[in-house]
C-alpha cells in the first residue's frame, strides 16, 4: 500500500548547553491516509518532538519525512496542529480566529461568502456555532480545544497533528471531545497523529498506537494495531473482553517493558523507598486504569 | 454626621429592602468619597497653617484662599482679553467694510490681534506642544521597538544607545536642540514656530524611552505557540506583525506609552521655563520674574493646574488602554 507520510530513519539531537542531547533515534513510521494513529510514552521521551518533525517546526539532524512524496522541510497548513493549550490568538474571536486561518490558507481560492461559509461549517463541526463572538478568555477550556480543532480542520490538512489535545481538560468534557473527534474523523476520513497521555483514549479512538521507549535516544517501541470495529461505542467497550485486552498492552508496554525509573526527586524516592519497593508498579496500572491519565 | 442623617430620614419612608440598599450604597460612597476628601481637607489646612509661616520676600506664601481669588483672576483676564481680541477684530471688519464702499476694488489686509497670551493661552500652547512632542515620540518609538523586538541584531545594536540617552536631563538636550534648530529651520515663512519646534523635540527626545523599551520587551513576549501558530499559517513577516505580533505587545506597549506621557508633561514645563518658549513654564517663569504680590499666588495655580492636567493626562491614556487592551476583558 501507499503511505501518505513516511518518517525514515529520523534522528534528532538538541544542543543544549550541557551538551549535545539525543531526544530520538532512528524512528521509523508510515502512515496510510486516512489512518488514526496514537503516539504514547512516557512524558519526556519525545512525542511532541516527533509531532514537530511532522508539522516541520524543528527540523531531524538525520533522516527524513516524507508527505505526499514531498519532503517536509518547514511549517505549513497541509500539516495543521492543534496544541495542547489551544494555542488561539486572546484578542481574537472564535470567529476571528477560525477565519484568520481560513483567509490565509484559502485566499484566492474560495469567495468571501464561500469562506464565510466554510467558517462556519468548520465551527459547527465542533459545535461551537453558539458562541461565535465570544473572546478565548469568555469559553471554557473545552471549548476552547474545540475551537482548535476547527481551526486546523479549517485548513484541510493533509494530516491533523494534535498534541496531547485534550490533556488539560477534565475526564467529562474529555470523553465529550473524544467522541466529536470520532465522529468527525469518520466523516471525513482525516489522517490523524494524536499525542495522548490517556490509555482509553488511545484504544478508543486509534487504528494503530506507536508507543515509545523513554528517552534518551528514544524510539518506537512497538506498534499496537486496534483492530476494534467501528463506530466504537465507549460504554459498551467497556465491558469487552478485546478492548480491554488491547488497553492492557498498552498498560504493560509502558509500565513494564518501559517503566520510568529516572527523574523521580530524590525525596520521593526515599518515600518510595520506605513503602513496599516494587509496590508503586503493580500497583499503578490498575490504579491508572480508572482515569488512565499516566 | 449630616449626610447620615439625611440619608436615615430619607430611608425611614422606603420599603425594607429599598432601605438596605440605599444605606448600603451611602456607605460606600461615603467610604469611596471619605478617604479622599479627608485627605485633601487635611492638605489645605496644613497649608492653611505652613503658609503663615513662611515669609517670602515677596510677601507672605499664599494660603488656598488667595490661590483661589488668583485663579478667578486669571480667569476673568483671560475672559476679558478675548473681549479685547473681539472688539479689535469688529473694528477692523468694519473699517474695512467702509472703505470698501467707497473704494470696491481695494484688497483688504487683515491683521491678527496681538495682546499678551493669557494663563488659559499658555495652557493650550502647553497641551499642543506635548501631544504633538508625544505623537513624534511614539512615531518614532512603537515601530522601533518592534524591529528591536523582532531582530536581536537590531536590538544589540540599538540598546547602547537606549541606554547612553535615556537618563539624559531634558536641561542637557535644550541647548543643543534650540541650536540645532535655529540653523536647521531656517524657513522664511514657518509653518510652525521655532520656539515650538524646539520645546517639541526636546520633549521627543526625553519621552521616546519608555515607549522605546516597553514595546521591545512586548514584542519579545509573545508565546511561542503563537508563533507556531504563524508559522503553520506561513504568515508573511509583514501579516505576522500586525495579527500576531502588534496584539501581543499592546499591554507592555501601552504601559510604556503612558509612562512616556507622564515625563513628556514634566519635561515640557522644565523645558518652557528654561527656553522661555511660550507654555505653562513660561508663565510661571513670567510670574517669577514679575515678582509682583499676587505672584506667588498665581504660580501656586499654575503648580495645581499642571498637576491635574498631568493627571487628566493619564487618565485619557488609562481609557485608551482600557479600550484597546484584550487582557482586561472588554
Ligand atoms: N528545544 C529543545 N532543546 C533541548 N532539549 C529539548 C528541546 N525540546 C525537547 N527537548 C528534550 O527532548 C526530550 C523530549 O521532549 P518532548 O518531545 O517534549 O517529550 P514529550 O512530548 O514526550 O513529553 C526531553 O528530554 C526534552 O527535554
Ligand atoms: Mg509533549
Amino acid at each position: 500500500m501507499k503511505h501518505l507520510l513516511e518518517i525514515s530513519a529520523v534522528d534528532m539531537r538538541f544542543t543544549t548547553p550541557k551538551g549535545t542531547f539525543e531526544a530520538l533515534k532512528d524512528v521509523n513510521l508510515k502512515i496510510s491516509e486516512g489512518e488514526f494513529v496514537s503516539l504514547i510514552g512516557h512524558s519526556g521521551c519525545g512525542k511532541s518532538t516527533v509531532l514537530n518533525l511532522v508539522g516541520g517546526l524543528l527540523q531531524a539532524s538525520s533522516g527524513g519525512i516524507i508527505l505526499d512524496g514531498k519532503e517536509v522541510s518547514e511549517p505549513g497548513p497541509e500539516r495543521a496542529i492543534v496544541f495542547q493549550n489551544h494555542s488561539l490568538l486572546p484578542w481574537l474571536t472564535v470567529w476571528q480566529n477560525v477565519e484568520l486561518a481560513v483567509k490565509t490558507v484559502f485566499k484566492g481560492k474560495k469567495s468571501r461568502a464561500e469562506m464565510r461559509e466554510w467558517i462556519a461549517h468548520n465551527l459547527a463541526l465542533v459545535n461551537m456555532s453558539h458562541a461565535l463572538d465570544k473572546r478565548p478568555d469568555e469559553i471554557s477550556g473545552g471549548m476552547k480545544q474545540r475551537v482548535g480543532i476547527a481551526r486546523a480542520l479549517a485548513m484541510q490538512p493533509r494530516v491533523l497533528l494534535m498534541d496531547e489535545p485534550f490533556g488539560a481538560l477534565d475526564a467529562l468534557t474529555r470523553a465529550h471531545l473524544q467522541d466529536t473527534l470520532m465522529e468527525i474523523q469518520r466523516d471525513l476520513n482525516n489522517t490523524v497523529i494524536m499525542i495522548t497521555h490517556d490509555v482509553d483514549e488511545a484504544v478508543l479512538l486509534s487504528d494503530r498506537i506507536v508507543m515509545m521507549t523513554n528517552g534518551p535516544s528514544a524510539t518506537v517501541g512497538e506498534i499496537l494495531p486496534i483492530d476494534l470495529p467501528r463506530p466504537r461505542d465507549r460504554l459498551e467497550l467497556a465491558d469487552d473482553a478485546h478492548y480491554n485486552h488491547l488497553r492492557h498492552e498498552v498498560l504493560r508496554f509502558l509500565y513494564e517493558k518501559q517503566r520510568k525509573v529516572e527523574n523521580i526527586p530524590a525525596a520521593e524516592k526515599k518515600a518510595a523507598a520506605k513503602k513496599k519497593p516494587d509496590a508503586e508498579v503493580s500497583e499503578a496500572p490498575t490504579r491508572r486504569a480508572v482515569g488512565s491519565d499516566l | 454626621m449630616n449626610t447620615t442623617s439625611l440619608v436615615s430620614q430619607i430611608s425611614a419612608r422606603l420599603p425594607d429592602t429599598d432601605r438596605d440598599s440605599l444605606l448600603r450604597y451611602s456607605r460606600q460612597l461615603l467610604r469611596g468619597l471619605g478617604a479622599p476628601l479627608l485627605g485633601l481637607a487635611l492638605f489645605l489646612l496644613l497649608w492653611q497653617f505652613a503658609a503663615q509661616k513662611v515669609d517670602t520676600s515677596l510677601g507672605k506664601f499664599p494660603g488656598p484662599l488667595a490661590v483661589a481669588e488668583q485663579a478667578v483672576n486669571l480667569y476673568d483676564e483671560h475672559a476679558a482679553e478675548r473681549e479685547k481680541a473681539a472688539a479689535f477684530y469688529q473694528r477692523q471688519e468694519d473699517r474695512i467694510a467702509e472703505r470698501l464702499a467707497q473704494q470696491p476694488e481695494w484688497q483688504p489686509t487683515r491683521r491678527s490681534y496681538t495682546g499678551a497670551p493669557t494663563f488659559l493661552d499658555q495652557i493650550g500652547t502647553s497641551l499642543i506642544t506635548v501631544l504633538a512632542g508625544f505623537v513624534l515620540a511614539s512615531l518614532v518609538a512603537i515601530p522601533l521597538g518592534i524591529v528591536m523586538g523582532l531582530s536581536r541584531f537590531v536590538s544589540n545594536a540599538v540598546n547602547p544607545l537606549v541606554q547612553l540617552f535615556r537618563p539624559v536631563s531634558p536641561l542637557a538636550w535644550l541647548p543643543l536642540v534650540t541650536l540645532v534648530v535655529s540653523a536647521v529651520y531656517t524657513s522664511e515663512d514657518p509653518m510652525f514656530a521655532r520656539s515650538f519646534v524646539v520645546s517639541m523635540i526636546t520633549v521627543t527626545l526625553c519621552c521616546l524611552w519608555p515607549t522605546l523599551i516597553n514595546t521591545a520587551v512586548g514584542v519579545t513576549t509573545v508565546s511561542q505557540d503563537l508563533n507556531n501558530v504563524s508559522q503553520v499559517l506561513r504568515l508573511g513577516w509583514f501579516t505576522h506583525v500586525r495579527k500576531i505580533v502588534l496584539p501581543s505587545a499592546i499591554p507592555m506597549m501601552f504601559t510604556g506609552l503612558r509612562v512616556s506621557l507622564g515625563i513628556a508633561w514634566m519635561v515640557l514645563i522644565a523645558a518652557e521655563m528654561l527656553a522661555q518658549n511660550p507654555g505653562l513654564g513660561k508663565f510661571v517663569w513670567d510670574e517669577f520674574q514679575n515678582g509682583s504680590s499676587q505672584s506667588l499666588s498665581r504660580i501656586m495655580v499654575a503648580v495645581l493646574a499642571i498637576g491635574l492636567i498631568g493627571f487628566a493626562l493619564d487618565r485619557l491614556m488609562l481609557m485608551a488602554q482600557r479600550r484597546v487592551d484584550w487582557q482586561k476583558g472588554d
